[in-house]
């Protein structure tokens, strides 16, 4: 390690940009990201089973309250959300004396609660959509052979759908990413944080955003790779088969 | 004919001598960048006011010549100097070498210190890396302030970094700050007058070391009026002498 430390510092012996200083800040700031958008996204899936379960329900008092909240959080830009939640707590009368305020100080908890709602509400439709799409034929099936509302969900309605909403989940995984760039404005050192003060500090746009690029770039197609993978093995049965 | 010739070149050539003399006391523009509260702003009439234009106005009275002064944005503002659109620039400019390249500046007219503020409930002694340690500074990002803090204190600290100084006094308003890092001007009308008795200044005004705080602001002119830029020097020495510049210094700053 250390030789490897004292190699690199040798490398960027002549360049007043690229010192371990900068580098250290890329590495928080890839940490940082990488952190926000994967809670971000578990915890997003997580709540967007049981929503898009509800979405398609029969009962306007489960249906109609989380198409309200599908339609707000895809309808209004992540940014104003974001601003939303992290000044706009504080508007609450006396929330720095309650215990909430010990998570809501720092911003990561408050953007990671924005970017949990927004892709939330991306994948509950995204899994709506395909849980629509299941074919009456295999519902037909499940219930000729007598299965409960509930086995039929859980072993033909959303194992099927699951598979269908895929690549489009994989869409809004790589989106995500994209969009956590804007952590930076309520002072989170994320990637794009990290950018921005070595441009402000370097007077080298260029250099700051370019090497930035670059990690975005290597993340999503570590994404894509992922899901090209995924699909290989979950879709491999719709294949043709090779003759 | 010859005889006409000369005279009229002689006429013209005391026209140049008298014009050159008095080039020294034209009546010239002034551009400013509005609005930096309290450097240049404009009253709820709508009147241009602030230090800059207090004391530019004094300077152009002490010089015995009509200023008029010219709005233009700040991206825009030396290359208007150079389009001829006025003749100086007074707008909070500070002193550096890359504009030294491009115009010529006058001595430093005023050094804005930088301060700490804090909520008048925290306690903090004098900022040193034992008081900060642990603490959350605010600072906008990019300002030579995010530089001296990130530097000093960057591995005690936590330094928050805004895109603005409205978010900045925002979340010290919320409570996530501790401490912020400002030019002391601009922190004493946003938080000590505009939210009195909630803020304090925290140590000493700072204005060392040179490499991050510069030299001051300048008044910039294009490079070849040299006797314009002369003419505002001495002037502005005899306003520091005569108590005319700590006069205008008070009502905007108040007493050191």
């Amino acid at each position: 390690m250390d030789a490897l430390m004292t190699w690199l510092e040798a490398q960027l012996a002549d360049n007043s940009i690229f010192t371990l200083q900068t580098f250290g800040y890329y590495g928080e700031g890839l940490t940082t990201t990488v952190q926000l958008v994967f809670l971000s996204l578990v915890i997003g899936l997580v709540a967007a089973v049981p929503l898009a379960i509800g979405r398609g329900s029969k009962r306007p008092w489960v249906k109609w309250p989380i198409f309200a909240y599908t339609y707000v959080f895809r309808g209004t830009p992540l940014l104003v959300q974001l601003y939303l939640i992290y000044y706009g707590v504080v508007f609450v009368e006396g929330i720095q004396e309650t215990w909430l305020w010990v998570i809501l100080e720092k911003p990561f908890v408050p953007a990671l609660i924005a970017f949990t709602l927004n892709t939330a509400a991306y994948t509950t439709e995204i899994f709506h959509g395909a849980i629509q799409a299941t074919p009456r034929g295999e519902i037909e099936a499940a219930r000729a052979y007598g299965m409960s509302r509930r086995l039929m969900l859980r072993r033909i309605v959303l194992p099927s759908a699951f598979r269908r909403a895929l690549p489009a989940y994989g869409n809004e995984v790589i989106f995500m990413l994209h969009a956590s760039a804007i952590a930076s404005v309520v002072t989170i050192m994320d990637l794009t944080g990290a950018a921005r003060f070595v441009y402000a500090r370097y007077y080298a746009p260029f250099e700051a955003f370019l090497f930035v690029a670059a990690i975005y770039l290597c993340l999503t197609f570590a994404i894509l790779y992922f899901f090209r993978w995924l699909e290989r093995r979950l879709l491999a049965h719709l294949k043709p088969a090779s003759g | 004919m010859k005889l006409h010739k000369i005279l009229s070149l002689g006429v013209l050539g005391t026209a140049l001598i008298a014009g050159s003399a008095s080039a020294e006391v034209r009546d010239i523009r002034i551009g400013v960048d509005v609005p930096y509260e309290p450097m240049e702003y404009r009253t709820p009439e709508g009147e241009l006011t602030g230090f800059d234009i207090e004391l530019g106005n004094a300077l152009c009275a002490e010089i015995g010549i009509e200023c008029e002064w010219v709005v233009q944005g700040w991206d825009g503002i030396i290359p208007g100097l150079m389009a001829r659109k006025y003749d100086a620039i007074m707008s909070s400019m500070t002193i550096n070498e890359q504009r030294r390249e491009q115009v010529l500046f006058s001595d430093p007219y005023i050094t804005p210190p930088s301060a700490w503020f804090a909520p008048a409930d925290v306690e903090i002694g004098t900022p040193s890396e034992e008081t900060l340690e642990g603490m959350t500074i605010g600072v906008q990002r990019g300002t030579l302030q995010d530089n001296y803090v990130t530097d000093m204190y960057g591995d005690v600290a936590d330094v928050n970094r805004y895109a603005t100084a409205d978010d900045m006094v925002l979340d010290m308003d919320a409570g996530r700050l501790d401490a912020v890092f400002l030019d002391f001007p601009i922190g004493k009308s946003t938080l000590l007058d505009s939210e009195a008795g909630n803020y304090k200044v925290v140590g000493e005004m700072i204005t060392e070391p040179k490499e991050y705080f510069g030299e001051g602001f300048g008044i910039a002119f294009r490079q070849r009026d040299q006797e314009l830029a002369q003419a505002f020097n001495e002037a502005l020495d005899t306003l520091q002498e005569n108590g005319t510049y700590d006069e205008i210094h008070a009502k905007y700053f108040g007493e050191e």
